[in-house]
Formats: structure tokens, sequence, C-alpha cells
């Protein structure tokens, strides 16, 4: 019996407990509701509790727990010189064995290993039918039990309150075990790969060329990880696109908010967000087909020489798609100028065009601060863009017409493909993803105080 | 304001000189007023105009890919080719050379063609999945074999763009990727009618293929569903319950501030940071399998369950108190006043922040490049833990390929996902008209 199986029949089981207690609490009060004391759902609801719940747990539990001990049991039956391999071998044989036992391609088949995989397939059956076994006859047993217990001066609607409570609890935990899960991979991986390299030369270093050999004699064998070049590019293309994004947001932010009639900002402003909400692979597809061809033209017209994937493409299409962000924030922000402040400045004699210089960027300021730092976030975590229209190669240029290279453009390269667990190419990734997780993070926390403290002021 | 006139124009002056000095200055002033106005213009403008150009290019690259070209020659269902044994079993049509009757009929079409390289040039007009066509009609009536019968195959990659006017034709009679003597048969064929474009069923219901005139995305679009229906199960109970509790439980403390801003953090965490979460401890910790929509739907779930959170809160949040107040007046526990009472007036906006945030997650590519879903699969999935791809990915994918039939075909893609995206946008812009209420 496969385990989706048996939840489908804890699952039935439930159902029945809720229509069984249900029925018995009705029983029990003659048919009269108000002589329970709580609604008759609440009853089915309690049994149905009872009969799920543990049943879950016990689920949850058996598989986590099972693949580690069959593991264990599989290596145990292994010969004795396989068992003491280093754990990283091991790892690998493990994996050879599982894929056999899944019947997928693996590195090698020996007798050995087929072996294993039956040994491993057996003990999975096994588990999988004491699991079955063990979960049914607990939710059995969880039903009798409840609905013995329903009796009409039980408290059951604080007892279905208190498990609903906590339900709605872990999925509000579960923002911060995210957030555990993302710093805690990122931290662990990267501590590995500064191991291996040290943390101010992958800071510092200024040469970046991730390819580690394969074999010891291969030139340039050792890899090097100075990630200067990456951030370098990565301020690079964020500045193209914060040149294009900030003027254009801002000023159409300005005039939506301060000029426009009610009717044209109702049908600009949404017209605008559609911006930003096509994809970005469509928008690293326009760069690289359409844009990026038009700017090497341009270019060569003028005698330029531009690369196929220069850092303006990007830049500038990245800067597009930026807009509504600069635009729709800052609209925010000058909308919650009071009111007062404009109808003093125009009582003064002040034009539209002197009140939006002199009071209303003065008071907005620090919410479009805040909203160019988040921009600003948005732009270097920004992948496919990059990934599709900027290079590869890792060059220290401040010519927007060469190709440069990003944090994230680095991340997919070396992790897409085939992978070499434990090798510094991999890890690197994890590093560089460690590097843009802080950066932004402490962007986004500046911004929001920015925002946050602006807002506070005018309420 | 602020500049010299004023203040030099102060008390003795008399009147008329003011003024002057604010007459002097007005023609600048509005001037500068004029040029923030223009500015501000020229913003929108831009902007609007470079959203028209990406969809117009997308459109202008794509709308081709939904016609494909095919040739017509009359084909031999030569019984020895196809059944030898002569059993009529399916099984044994199915094994049947059809890709021997596309190649021996196209030759059919030009009987003075001779020499070996010639004739396999000639064969390379049509597609190497012309015999596809045949093998089906075959199947579906086997009374065929043996007859003959006019045929309209699929062409080549190269002589679709050669049709399609991508291909350049070269002053020495040849076109790019095609040579003189294909473009020659190319013209003859197309002179006595065999030449058509139909309309490309095999672009929406086949999956991809490395020859761009089979490629098709409905193994993407597969995928993309079986993923946003992982998503969808995870993302919205969770966003919801989480939403419920920290906007109508929560008590007012260090512990849910953190949480609060936590999730304000999470939701502008660049998304391929969830992909290196998936990577590691999905794929890496829990051991899920690689590229499929299981684990792409968990990842882009842990995505948008913030942008879920906010939005439910802020639905939440707009259903006024006197609800509440009237509810626990009239004898309900907590936990009724909010999901007999608050929770259904809130839906519709709940379910608006929750269309947005899928809209959101169709379009995400990032993160399932770092669990492998880029990997070049050619069934339809047919579960949640087969290696699948999506349309997002099935676009970057075929942008990266080099054949010049993909770009019509990422184009093309690119147009299915963006209508795919109206859709769902639409939906939600019907449901908040629909449904939302002024309290």
């Amino acid at each position: 019996m496969n385990t989706s199986m048996t939840l489908l029949v804890v699952a039935v089981l439930a159902v029945i407990g809720f229509y069984l207690g249900r029925k018995r609490a009705l029983v029990a009060a003659d048919g009269l509701p108000a002589r329970l004391h709580s609604l008759p759902s609440y009853y089915g609801y309690y049994v149905a509790i009872w009969c799920g719940l543990p049943t879950l747990a016990l689920f949850a539990g058996w598989l986590i727990l099972q693949p580690i001990i069959v593991d264990g049991l599989v290596i145990g039956a292994l010969p004795a010189a396989q068992q003491n391999l280093p754990t990283e071998r091991l790892g690998l044989l493990l994996n050879d064995i599982r894929n056999i036992a899944r019947g997928e391609a693996a590195s090698e088949s020996t007798p050995m290993l087929l072996a294993a995989a039956r040994h491993y397939n057996a003990l999975t059956g096994l588990g999988h039918w004491m699991l079955a076994a063990c979960a049914l006859s607990l939710a059995a047993v969880g039903l009798v039990v409840a609905r013995n217990r329903v009796a009409p001066g039980l408290r059951v609607r604080n007892a279905v309150e208190r498990v609903l409570m906590g339900g709605l609890i872990l999925a509000s935990l579960l923002a911060i075990l995210t957030t555990i899960g993302i710093v805690a991979s990122l931290l662990f991986e990267s501590l590995r790969f500064f191991e291996k390299v040290p943390f101010w030369e992958f800071l510092f270093g200024i040469k970046w060329s991730p390819q580690t050999a394969l074999r010891a004699d291969q030139v340039g064998q050792s890899g090097s990880f100075g990630a200067i070049p990456i951030f370098a590019g990565t301020a690079h293309i964020t500045l193209i696109a914060m040149v294009v994004a900030v003027p254009v947001g801002l000023f159409s932010a300005i005039y939506l908010s301060e000029f426009a009639n009610p009717r044209l900002r109702a049908t600009i402003k949404p017209i605008m967000e559609v911006l930003a909400g096509i994809p970005t692979v469509v928008y690293g597809f326009f760069a690289a087909l359409t844009v990026a061809p038009v700017i090497r033209d341009a270019g060569e017209l003028v005698g330029l020489s531009v690369a196929s994937e220069s850092a303006l493409a990007a830049g500038v299409v990245m800067g597009v798609m930026i807009i509504p962000f600069v635009s729709s924030l800052s609209d925010d922000v000058i909308m919650a100028v009071p009111q007062s402040l404009r109808e003093g400045s125009y009582g003064l004699g002040a034009t539209k065009a002197e009140t939006v210089r002199n009071v209303i960027i003065p008071a907005a300021l620090p919410g479009i601060v805040g909203a160019v730092l988040l921009a600003v976030s948005r732009a270097i975590g920004e992948t496919m863009i990059v990934v599709m229209a900027a290079g590869l190669a890792a060059n220290l240029t401040a010519n927007p017409f060469e190709a440069v290279t990003t944090v994230t453009v680095q991340i997919v390269t070396l992790l897409v493909g085939d992978q070499e667990f434990d090798s510094a190419k991999t890890l690197a990734a994890f590093a560089l993803g460690l590097v843009l997780f802080v950066f932004t993070l402490c962007l986004n926390v500046i911004a929001l105080r920015f925002v946050r403290k602006y807002r506070e002021k005018y309420e | 304001m602020g500049n010299g006139q004023a203040s030099g124009a102060r008390a003795a002056v008399p009147v008329s000189s003011i003024a002057r000095t604010v007459e002097s200055g007005l023609r600048r002033r509005h001037a500068a007023e004029l040029r923030l106005k223009i500015y501000g213009i020229a913003a929108i403008g831009f902007a609007l105009l470079a959203l028209a150009v990406l969809l117009a290019s997308v459109a202008a690259k794509g709308y081709t890919a939904f016609q494909q070209t095919y040739i017509a020659v009359d084909v031999h269902f030569d019984r020895e080719k196809i059944d030898p044994e002569g059993t009529g079993k399916t099984d044994d049509l199915l094994r049947g050379d059809y890709e021997g009757l596309a190649r021996a009929a196209i030759r059919g079409a030009f009987l003075a063609v001779k020499g070996r390289r010639d004739r396999r040039a000639l064969g390379k007009l049509l597609s190497s999945g012309a015999g596809d066509k045949l093998r089906r009609m075959v199947v579906d009536n086997p009374k065929l074999v043996g007859t003959r019968r006019r045929v309209w195959l699929l062409a080549s990659d190269e002589i679709d763009m050669l049709n399609k006017g991508y291909a350049k034709r070269n002053p020495d009679g040849s076109a790019t990727k095609v040579s003189r003597k294909q473009v020659t048969w190319y013209d003859a064929l197309a002179k006595n009618g065999a030449v058509e474009r139909h309309f490309n069923w095999g672009f929406l219901s086949s999956g991809d293929s490395r020859e761009p005139e089979q490629a098709g995305i409905w193994g993407a679009v597969v995928g993309s569903a079986l993923t946003m229906i992982v998503t969808l199960l995870l993302a919205f109970p969770l966003g919801v319950a989480a939403a419920i509790y920290l906007q109508e439980f929560a008590p007012k403390n260090r512990w849910t501030d953190l949480i609060e801003v936590n999730i304000n953090n999470l939701a502008a965490v660049p998304s391929i940071v969830f992909g290196l979460l998936g990577l590691a401890v999905i794929l890496g910790f829990f051991g899920l399998p690689r590229s499929t929509p299981l684990v792409g739907g968990i990842v882009l779930a842990l995505m948008t369950l913030p942008t879920v959170i906010i939005a439910g809160r802020a639905a939440l949040m707009s259903v006024p108190p006197s609800i509440r107040e009237a509810a626990h007046a009239i004898g309900a526990s907590p936990a009724q006043v909010v999901f007999h009472h608050v929770l259904p007036l809130a839906m519709p906006g709940v379910l608006t922040g929750a269309i947005i945030g899928m809209s959101r997650a169709l379009g995400e590519t990032a993160p399932l490049l770092m669990i492998g879903m880029v990997a070049f699969i050619v069934d339809v999935p047919s579960s949640f833990e087969d290696a699948a791809t999506v349309l997002p990915v099935q676009v970057y994918i075929w942008a990266d390929s080099p054949e010049r039939g993909f770009e019509e075909k990422t184009a093309a893609a690119t147009l299915v996902l963006l209508a795919f995206l109206l859709a769902m946008n639409a939906v939600a812009i019907f449901l908040r008209k629909k449904f939302e209420r002024r309290w």
C-alpha cells in the first residue's frame, strides 16, 4: 500500500468520524442541539481531529525517519570495504543504490549494488506497509476513543478552536522558518566554500574564473574566486537601470499626481503597472533579441565597437522593468503629502512647478529615497534579464558597451547543468547568494525604515 | 520664489514696481512649469512606448510560429515498407519505415534528381518528423496500406524559414542554410502550389523537440499547470491562515512584530535566493526528486506566500469592526467571528491577492532554473513527480537555442504565457469589480 493511498484512507476515516461524532452528539442530546455545549458540527470536527491529527503527525515523523533508518540498514548490509569509505563516497554509493532501486540510470551497476538496491526496495516496501498498518490503527483508535468521549457537556468548541489556533500559528511561523531555511542553507554552504577559498580573497579578489580542472595537470587548474569584477558588473548594470528608471519613474509620478486630471491618471497608472507584471524572462528575450542588436548596429553606425551582450542593453531593459516600482511607490508618497502644504505654497503665489520643487519633493524625499532603494534592491536581485542579455565574462570595466557579468548570472551559470558536489565552483554560487541576500536585505530594511519614518511624520 | 527680485522690492519701492518685477519673472516661471510638464509627459510617453515596443516586437516575431510550412507530395503507402509481413496488427504498423515513405514520396516529385548526395539534400526539404503523420494516418486507417494519396507533410525548419521570408536569399541562388539546389526544388514545388502554410496544431499540442518545426509548448503548459496546482494548494491555505492569525488574533508583542518584519522582508528577497533554498533544503536535505512540478511548486509557494499574506491582511483589515462587534454581540466565539463573518466578507480581496501572487509565480523563471527544471524534456508530464519544465523556462530554453526557427517559437511561447497572465489578471480585476464592497 503506498503512502498516498494510506493518506486517502485516513482522510476518509476522518470524514466518517465527523459524521459519527455529530450524530452521537445529537443522539445524546435527544435531538435538541440547544442541550449541547457547542454546535453539533463541532463534535464532528472533534472526532475528525482526533482521528486525523495524531495520524498525520505519525506520518510526518515516519517519513522523515524511515529513509535514515533504511539508509543505515542498507549501509550496514554492505561489505566492509564499502562501509569504510569516506562519507562523501558513501553518499555517492547510496545515491547509486537509490537510483537503481527506482529504476533510473546510475553511474555504475555492479552485482553488489544491485543486491543492495533490492535490499533497499524490500526495506522501503516493508516500511510503507508498517506505516500503513500503524497509521490506520491509530486513526481507528482515535476515532473510537473520541467518539466515546462525546457527551453533551463536553466543551468541544474550545478544544477544536485550540487546534485551529495552533494551525494558524504554525502557518504564520512558516515565514520565519523560510527565512531560517534561507539563512541556514546559504550560511552552511558558504562556510564550506570559505574553507576552500579564503573569505577576504573572495570578497576583494579581482580575478574571477571559477573553472576548476578535473585533472590535476590541467592548465589553470585552480579556479580563482575574486568576486570584485562580479560586484562591479552588478553595480554597473544596476546604475544603468537606475539612470533609466529613476528620472522616468519620478517624472511620471510627479506628472500623474500633480498635473494629470483624474481620468488620465486612472487610465495611465494601470497601463504602466502592466510593465511590472510582464515576466522577466520576456524582458530578457526582448533585451537579447531586440534591444541588443539595435544598440550594436547603432554603435557600429557611429564607429563604436559594441559587444553583442553589452551592459547597456541589459541595463536599459532592466530600467524599463523597474519604472513602475519607482513611479508607483513615489506616486504613493507624493499623494501622501498633506494637501495643506500644497495650498500653503499656492497661497504664497507659487506655481505648481515651484510647489513641486520647493515643497512636495523636499517633503516626500525620504519616501522617494526609500522607493529608489527598493528599486535598487530589485535590480540587483533581478536574474533573467541579465542571464539572457548580459555576458558571462567577468570583465572589470566601466565601458557600458562591453559585456559584464552579475552576481545572479554567475549563480545561474554555476548551478545550472552538471554539478559536482562539494566543488568550490558549486559552493561559490551559495557564497554569492549569501552576499546577494545580505545586501538586498540591508537595502530593504533601510528602505522600509525610510518609508515608515516618513509615514509617521504625516499621520 | 525665493530668488532675488522679491527681496529687492522691499518696503520703500512703489507697488507698481513690485508688480513689474513679478510680471517680468512670470514668463520664466511659466516656462519652468511647462518644462516640468513636458518632462512628465515625456517620461510617461517613454514608459508607454517601451511597453508598446516590447509587446509589438514579441507579437511581430511570434505570430508566424502559429503557422507552419507543409509540402504536398504523393505518398505511396508501400506495403513493403510499412508491414512487410502483412499482419495488419497495430504493433507492426507502428514499426513501419514511415520516414522512408516520406523521403521516397518527395523523391517521386523530382525523378530527375540522381546521386546520393542530391537525393539526400532533397529529402532534407521535409522535416525529420514528417513520417509521424503518415504513421498516424496508417494506424488510424490500416486500409491505406498499398494505396497512393496526396499528403501535406511537415517541411523542415530551413524550408519553413525560407517560406516565411526569414532566410535571406543570396545572389548565387542559395539562401541561409538552404543550398542552391534545394532553393530550386522549393521554388518548383511552390510554383506547383505544393507548398502551403497551415495552422500549427503541433505547436499547441506537442512537447519540446530539438527540431524547431516539431517543437511544441503543450509539455510546458502542463508542467506549468501542475506546478501552479502545488503552489496554489500550499500558498493559499497557509497564506490565508497566517494572514488571519496576524491580523485577527496575534497579540501585539515582540514576536508578532518579528514575524511581520520578516514577512515584509521575505516579499523583497530576490527570487533566485528561493531557488538556492530549494536546491539546498528541498532537494539536498529532504531529497525530493529534481526537476519536478512538486519541488517547483513548493519553491514558488514559499516565494508567493508573503504576497498572499500581505494581500490577505489588507483584505481582512478592510472589513469594518462593526461586523466583528455585531457577531461578538450575538455570542459568537472569536474563531466563529472570523471564520463565519469576517473571512467570507474578505474573500474577494483575499482571492484577488492570491491570483496576483499566482500570476507572478507563473511568470517566474530563476528559482526553477536552480532546481533543475531546465532539462530538455520531450514527454508531456503526467504527475507531480515527473520531470517537467514550465512555460517561462521553455521560453528561456528556446531563446538560448541557435536555430533561427526557435526565435519565432520563443516569441510565440511568450505570447501564450502573456495570454495566460492576462487571463489571470482579468479574473482578478473581475473579482474585485464584482464583489468589492465599499463599507
